[in-house]
């Protein structure tokens, strides 16, 4: 078994104070549906226990979710986080309520994808088995 | 035989209950309007728990408000006030929310963001500045953290020398259905329970014409619950808090009367006003069976309801309005008391100024255009509505034999049980509309390459700063001896089990801030981590 045919690792992660957890788990299964390993984090973690999880789980990516209006910190904060423990091939990507206009920067400053409300899971899905692997 | 043909094999409601091509009397073959329906105003109140209903006073327009700092939501207020509005309703921010105070680095990002920021006394006299206490109504969605917003607000009217008596509104306190489907708790189920019981308490002692909670199927629904769900956990949570109010020594008519609700309108239109019928008719029946109260208002499910904010779409949000429109109506005809319909921006961010004034004229147009509200109930009688509210009334205790069989709603919550069931209806309705089962106008159809722009709102960061800076001034100038004496006082009220609200009202008053009576809480009752449910 090489490893580059181990499944993917994703952790689905809750940043920051919002308990809308109805997407994020909803895509949490669908990835595992889909064969992947999921490591879903739970509710109100801080941009350290995600980077911290993330790191000890060996993940490829994470996905989070944020509806609470706070992105523009909680995912710049996680991806400088991921950059001063050397981890930052992990792949960032997410979702919830982020209006169009805070996604070219969230984008620059190296979020992967955003997907707002009314995407498809598959779409979803298909995204992150086509990422490349970390490990 | 073409002409019998259907669109689809089979036909559902929205949670999924089959429709059949036409209703009539076989549907309702055991069913008396004696039994069933009773008048207006009489048990067991499936037609309106007022004889008069909206022919006597319209429901209330209640839009749920709040962003940035306390002048920033106090504008807003004004503003809706002006408008035509009648009652407030407090969206708070998510550190508030959570117990924490603006200062707290969990906060980060996020004050003043989704509601609005109140850490401390000061904060909470700012929200009403020129608002009279005495005559409007004010709602307050606030849950983990409820009591002590609630004495926050106590505080003020004490200060401007208002009566508590003469204080109006709802808390919306309901802990249980935080760890259902809101999740944003503080403490362990049991404790939680206890503080709501206290404030149901004092406020059957002290502010009478206060509702000390409002039971909530609205996030039940949002968190991806059928309607039957949303009908049975949230009259099983009631239920809950009536058997922790008795127990606690308090009989079932010093509080009952005061206690509301507050559902979720969604898009299927007949099951919607039947679920509010279902919910009045059902109320009505466990509390007479399970408390024998003397007082008919104890048996009066009063509420609240709001558009289904998850039924909205980022795509073309101008159809959001005709949605919410549509779940309006279903409300009024259903016979709520109150009622806010969502704003067609808010799939974005919060609402601006313009899009709120729609949201509002929706209602007024319903209330005072469409002659809707002429009549009571005009739908009872009709088959089908009736068919359906026996339909939702028999599924909803179907679940309520579940819960006992449980152990009641703490153990099934504790065993992930709504949690689960609510998840699998969010995965069933999120696999419908990939399958194009279910169609979503803009979404799953008619989806435009092309997407317009709409305004939205934007909150300055500037709040963050100032609402830390504000808070750093208060801990300098505050007495730090009174202060953590009325926060001692407090806690050893919690640990011999005394009503919280009394020393609460002085640790507050005390410039003690909603963090760290949440943190000198959390000391003496714990703190709580979920059962993960995938």
């Amino acid at each position: 078994m090489t490893v580059a045919t181990a499944p993917l690792r994703i952790l689905i992660g809750k940043v920051g104070l919002d308990g809308h957890d109805r997407g994020v788990k909803l895509i949490a299964r669908a990835l595992r549906d889909a064969g992947m390993e999921v490591i879903y984090t739970g509710l109100h973690q801080s941009p350290e226990q995600i980077v911290n999880t993330a790191i000890q789980e060996d993940v490829d990516a994470i996905g989070l979710s944020v509806l609470s209006g706070a992105h523009n910190t909680l995912f710049r904060r996680v991806l400088e986080l991921l950059r001063a423990q050397g981890a930052d091939d992990i792949v960032v990507f997410g979702g919830g309520i982020i209006p169009n206009e805070d996604v070219p920067a969230l984008k620059g400053a190296g979020v992967k994808a955003l997907f707002g409300p009314g995407t498809p899971l598959d779409d979803i899905v298909r995204f992150v088995k086509e990422l490349p692997r970390s490990r | 035989m073409n002409e019998m043909k259907e669109r689809k094999p089979r036909f559902t409601s929205l949670s999924g209950i089959e429709i059949h091509r036409l209703y009539g009397p076989s549907d309702l073959k055991d069913w008396t309007p004696e039994r069933e329906l009773g008048a207006p105003g009489e048990f067991p109140y499936t037609r309106g728990i007022y004889p008069t209903m909206y022919r006597g006073r319209l429901w209330t327009m209640r839009q749920f408000a709040g962003f940035g700092s306390a002048e920033d939501t106090n504008r807003r207020f004004h503003y809706l006030l002006e408008h035509g509005q009648n009652g407030l309703s407090v969206a708070f921010d998510m550190p508030t929310l959570m117990g924490l105070d603006a200062d707290d680095p969990l906060a980060r990002g996020e004050v003043g963001r989704c509601g609005v920021s109140i850490s401390s006394l000061a904060d909470m006299e700012r929200l009403f500045e020129g608002i009279p206490l005495d005559q409007v109504t004010t709602s307050m969605t606030i849950n983990g953290p409820a009591a002590v917003i609630f004495a926050m607000y106590l505080a003020v009217a004490e200060e401007r020398g208002i009566p508590f008596d003469r204080l109006g509104g709802t808390l919306q306190n309901d802990i249980l259905k935080e760890y259902i489907a809101q999740k944003e708790w503080l403490f362990p189920p049991e404790p939680s329970l206890r503080l709501v019981t206290d404030v149901i308490a004092y406020c059957a002692q002290s502010v009478p014409k206060w509702h000390p909670i409002s039971i909530s199927g609205y996030h039940i629904r949002e968190a991806g619950a059928t309607a039957v769900q949303e009908l049975a956990f949230t009259l099983y949570d009631g239920l809950t808090y009536v058997e922790a109010a008795v127990k606690a020594g308090l009989t079932v008519d010093r509080f009952a009367p005061q206690l509301s609700f507050f559902f979720n309108v969604h898009n299927d239109f007949f099951e919607e006003i039947a679920k509010f019928r279902a919910a009045r008719r059902l109320w009505a029946r466990e509390v007479a069976r399970r408390y024998q109260p003397k007082d008919p208002r104890s048996l009066q499910l009063r509420c609240h309801a709001q558009t289904a904010g998850c039924s909205l779409t980022a795509q073309q949000p101008l159809n959001n309005v005709v949605r919410t429109t549509v779940q309006a109506l279903a409300a009024v005809l259903g016979g709520t008391q109150s009622l806010h319909t969502n704003s067609m921006d808010e799939t974005l961010a919060l609402p601006t100024e313009e899009a709120v004034r729609l949201a509002l004229r929706t209602q007024q147009i319903l209330a005072e255009e469409s002659e809707v509200a002429n009549t009571v109930d005009p739908l009872g009688g009709s088959y089908y509505v009736e068919a359906l509210t026996n339909r939702l009334e028999g599924e909803a205790q179907a679940y309520f034999r579940k819960l006992d069989a449980m152990g009641g709603m703490v153990a099934a919550i504790e065993q992930g049980f709504p949690q689960r069931e609510i998840l699998d209806a969010a995965h069933r309705y999120q696999r419908e509309i990939e399958r194009k089962e279910r169609t979503i106008v803009g979404v799953n159809r008619y989806v435009e390459r092309e997407e317009q722009p709409i305004p939205i709102l934007k909150i300055d960061p500037e709040v963050e700063r100032m609402q830390v800076a504000r808070l750093s001034e208060l801990r300098k100038t505050r007495d730090p001896f009174k202060m953590a004496g009325a926060v001692a006082a407090l806690q050893e009220a919690v640990a011999c089990g005394e009503n919280v609200m009394t020393p609460l009202i002085e640790a507050v008053k005390a410039q003690a801030t909603v963090g760290e009576l949440c943190a000198a809480l959390k000391e003496v009752l714990g703190t709580y981590r979920e059962p993960v449910v995938l």
